[in-house]
C-alpha cells in the first residue's frame, strides 16, 4: 500500500464537507465528480506498484464517477432554470457542524473495531464510514431531487472505499459490476430526474408529496 | 441448462423490445412464462442440487421452494397481462413487456446465486427492471412513487452492498480466504471475526429488509403498490419479497453456521413483531385499498422473518407462508386491478358494490381477504398456525400472544375495507368503464386461489418433504 493512500484520503473526506456546504447545484455534482477520481487513483495507491488489474479497475472508475455520470447530472441541470438549492431541511452551517460530528463518530468507531493488519493506523476504514454517514446526510436533508441524487453518489463512493480496502483479497469481477450498476441506476435515475422535470417544471422534492395516508 | 433459466427471459426480453407489433407483443410475455416454467420444472426433476460456473450459481434446497414459486407466479400473472393491455389500450407497453421479462430473468438470477456479491447485482437489476413497470401510467402520482422506490430501494440496496464487503472483511480480519461464496462462508463461519460478522448482518438485515419492506423500512411500499399496476403489484408483492427474503435467509445461514444464530434471530423477532404492529396500525381505516394490500405485504413479510426468527418448526412454516404470501398476493392484486379499472378509483369513497358490479372479482377479493388474514381453510392459516403452536411449544408466550392479537387486530383494519368495497350498492351515477368480469381477467386470479385452498387442506408429501429439507439447510447450512 502506497504512503500516498491516507492524504488522498484526506481529500476525500475534505470533499465530503465541500459537497454539503455548497449552495450552488454545479459545484456539489463537481465535488462528488472529483471524489470519484480519488477514489480511481485510490484503487491502484491501495494496490501500490504497477498491475494490470487495478490500473484498470481504477480507470473504470474514474471514467463513470468522474466524467460519465456527472455528464448525466449537469445535462439534467441544464434543461431546469434552477441553480442553487436554496433553504434545505436543515441549514448549512447546522449540516456542516452534523458531517464533523459525523466524521469524528466513525473515526471513534472503526478504532474500536478490530482491523486487519494492513488496515491498522490507516484511514481507509474511517474514511469510508465518514462517506457513508455523510452520503446519509445529503439524501436527508436536501430538498432538490438532483442533489439528493448527489447524496446517493456520495453514499456509494464510501461503501467503493470499503470495496477498495478488499481489493487484494476479493476478485474484481463484482466491482465492474457495481460500477456498470451504478451507470444504469444513475442512468435510470436521470430519466426519472427528466420526467419530474415536465411534470413539475422544477425539482423541488416537496411537490412529490400528493402521496400519503 | 440453468443458464437457460436466464437468458431465455432476457432473449424474449430483447425480441419484445424490438418486436414492431403492438399485439403480438404482449403474448411473448405468457409464452417466455411458460417455457421458464417448463424449465424449472424440467431442472427441478433431476433432484439434487445443481450447480454451474463453479458454484457461482447453485440451484439447493432453498430455491427449489424459491424457484418454481416465483416461476408459478410469474406465468399466472402473464396470462393476465394480454387482457390487461387490451383495456389500457391507450399506454404504449414496448418497454413494459420487456421489463417484465428481464424482471423475471433477475430474480432467478438472484435465488440461484450463490455468489453473494452476484447476488446483490441481480437484485438491484431487479430493483431498476422495475422502475419502468411502475411508471407505467406516467401521470405525476406514478412519478412521484417511482422516485420514492428508486431512492429508498436505492439506499437500501446500498446498504446490502456495504454489508457484503463488511461480510468479507469479516474473513480477511479472522484470517481466511476471503471469499463471498457461500460454500466458503459456510465453511469457515467459525473463523470469521465476530464484530464485522455482526455488523455485517445487521447492515445486510437491513438492506435487504428495506428491499422486503420491513417496518420502518416500508415507507416506499403502498405509494409503489398503490400507483402501480396490479400486475406489477402481485409480481412485486409475491416475486421481489420472494427473492429479498431469500437474501436475507442466505445472511442468516452464515450468522448461524457461525454459531451466531440466536443474534440474528433476536433481530428478526423484533423487526417481525414490529413490522405486524407497523401494518396494523395503518391498515385501521385504510381507504384506498391498493395502499391496503401494500400494508398487508408488511405484515406477512413480518410473518415471515417472525418464523425464521422462532427457528425450528416455526421456520418451516415461514418458509410455507413463503408460497402461500405470494400466491395470496397474486390473486389479491388482480382482483384488486379488476375492481381499479371497473370504477377508475381505487378509494372506499368512489368504490362500494363491488359483488354487484362484478362479482367474480368481488367474491375473488373477498375470498383473498380472508386467506391473506389466515383464516380456514386457506394455505396461510395453516402456516401462521405452525408458527404460533412452534412459539406456544418452545415457551415464547409472549411473542405468540403478541403475534395472535397482530392477526386479529389485521383482521379487523384490512376487513372494515374490503367489506366496504364488496357490500353496499355501487354508486348511482357510475359510468360504464367498459370492464367486464371475463375468463381473461378472473381465471388467473381463481387459479392462484385454488392453489392457495389446496394448499390449506393438503401439502403434497413431496413439497412437505422439500419444504423440511429447506428449513433445515437454512438453519444448519446442510
Amino acid at each position: 500500500m502506497s504512503t500516498a493512500v491516507d492524504p488522498v484520503l484526506v481529500l476525500v473526506l475534505m470533499l465530503n464537507f465541500l459537497v454539503l456546504g455548497t449552495s450552488r447545484l454545479r459545484a456539489a455534482i463537481n465535488a462528488s465528480a472529483l471524489q470519484g477520481a480519488f477514489l480511481g487513483t485510490l484503487v491502484v495507491l491501495v494496490h501500490g506498484g504497477f498491475a494490470v488489474r487495478p490500473i484498470m479497475v481504477g480507470a473504470a472508475a474514474i471514467a463513470i464517477k468522474g466524467i460519465i455520470i456527472p455528464g448525466l447530472l449537469h445535462r439534467a441541470l441544464r434543461d431546469v432554470a434552477i441553480r442553487r438549492e436554496i433553504e434545505p431541511y436543515v441549514s448549512f452551517v447546522t449540516s456542516l457542524l452534523l458531517c464533523a460530528v459525523a466524521t469524528g463518530a466513525a473515526v471513534l468507531f472503526a478504532g474500536h473495531l478490530p482491523l486487519a493488519p494492513e488496515h491498522d493506523g490507516s484511514l481507509l476504514i474511517p474514511a469510508s464510514l465518514a462517506t457513508v454517514l455523510t452520503g446519509f446526510l445529503i439524501l436527508t436533508t436536501r430538498r432538490k431531487a438532483i442533489t439528493q441524487v448527489v447524496g446517493y453518489l456520495v453514499l456509494e463512493n464510501g461503501i467503493f472505499i470499503m470495496g477498495v480496502s478488499l481489493q487484494e483479497a476479493m476478485p474484481s469481477l463484482v466491482e465492474v459490476g457495481v460500477l456498470l450498476d451504478l451507470v444504469v441506476a444513475i442512468f435510470v435515475i436521470g430519466i426519472v430526474l427528466n420526467h419530474i422535470n415536465q411534470e413539475f417544471a422544477s425539482q423541488d422534492v416537496d411537490q412529490l408529496d400528493k402521496l400519503k395516508e | 441448462m440453468v443458464v437457460a433459466l436466464f437468458v431465455i427471459p432476457l432473449l424474449f426480453a430483447a425480441v419484445a423490445f424490438l418486436s414492431p407489433s403492438a399485439r403480438l407483443r404482449p403474448l411473448l410475455v405468457p409464452i417466455a412464462g411458460g417455457l421458464h416454467l417448463a424449465l424449472v420444472v424440467a431442472t427441478l426433476w433431476r433432484g439434487g442440487d445443481i450447480s454451474a460456473f463453479d458454484g457461482w450459481i447453485v440451484i439447493d434446497k432453498l430455491g427449489r421452494i424459491a424457484l418454481p414459486l416465483i416461476s408459478v407466479l410469474f406465468f399466472l400473472c402473464s396470462l393476465y397481462l394480454p387482457t390487461y393491455l387490451r383495456l389500457r389500450a391507450e399506454r404504449p407497453h414496448r418497454v413494459f413487456c420487456s421489463s417484465l421479462l428481464a424482471f423475471l430473468a433477475m430474480m432467478s438470477l438472484s435465488i440461484s446465486s450463490h455468489q453473494l456479491g452476484l447476488m446483490w447485482v441481480a437484485i438491484e437489476a431487479t430493483t431498476l427492471a422495475s422502475v419502468p413497470l411502475l411508471f407505467f401510467n406516467e401521470n405525476s402520482r406514478s412519478l412521484e412513487a417511482t422516485w420514492k422506490y428508486l431512492l429508498v430501494g436505492g439506499v437500501g440496496i446500498a446498504l446490502a452492498l456495504l454489508g457484503t464487503f463488511f461480510l468479507a472483511y469479516a474473513g480477511v480480519q479472522g484470517g481466511v480466504k476471503a471469499s463471498l461464496l457461500l460454500e466458503d462462508l459456510l465453511r469457515d463461519a467459525p473463523l470469521l471475526s465476530r464484530t464485522w460478522l455482526h455488523t455485517a448482518f445487521i447492515v445486510l438485515f437491513v438492506g435487504y429488509g428495506t428491499k422486503m419492506g420491513l417496518a420502518p423500512m416500508h415507507t416506499w411500499k403502498p405509494d409503489a403498490y398503490g400507483e402501480a399496476p396490479g400486475i406489477v403489484g402481485a409480481l412485486l408483492a409475491g416475486g421481489l419479497t420472494t427473492c429479498a427474503f431469500v437474501a436475507v435467509l442466505r445472511c442468516y445461514q452464515v450468522c448461524a453456521a457461525a454459531g451466531d444464530g440466536d443474534f440474528a434471530r433476536e433481530l428478526m423477532v423484533t423487526m417481525g413483531l414490529l413490522s405486524m404492529t407497523v401494518a396494523g396500525v395503518f391498515m385501521a381505516r385504510q381507504r384506498d385499498y391498493k395502499r391496503m394490500l401494500a400494508y398487508s405485504s408488511v405484515e406477512h413479510m413480518g410473518i415471515l422473518v417472525l418464523g425464521i426468527g422462532l427457528g425450528g418448526l416455526a421456520a418451516y412454516g415461514a418458509l410455507l407462508h413463503l408460497i402461500n404470501n405470494a400466491l395470496t398476493k397474486g390473486a389479491l392484486f388482480i382482483a384488486a386491478a379488476n375492481i381499479h379499472r371497473a370504477y377508475r378509483s381505487k378509494t372506499t369513497d368512489m368504490v362500494s358494490g363491488a359483488l354487484r358490479r362484478v362479482p367474480a372479482s368481488g367474491i375473488l377479493l373477498l375470498a383473498g381477504f380472508f386467506a391473506a388474514t389466515g383464516s380456514p381453510p386457506f394455505g396461510p392459516f395453516l402456516s401462521e398456525f405452525t408458527i404460533a403452536r412452534s412459539a406456544v411449544a418452545d415457551s415464547h408466550f409472549v411473542v405468540a400472544g403478541m403475534f395472535l392479537v397482530l392477526l386479529f387486530v389485521v383482521f379487523v383494519g384490512m376487513g372494515s375495507t374490503v367489506l366496504a368495497v364488496v357490500q353496499g350498492t355501487p354508486p348511482e351515477d357510475l359510468e360504464d368503464t367498459g370492464f367486464r368480469d371475463g375468463l381473461g381477467t378472473v381465471g388467473p386470479a381463481l387459479a392462484l386461489l385454488l392453489a392457495v385452498l389446496v394448499l390449506g387442506v393438503w401439502v403434497p408429501s413431496g413439497l412437505d418433504a422439500a419444504l423440511r429439507d429447506a428449513a433445515v439447510f437454512v438453519e444448519t447450512g446442510r
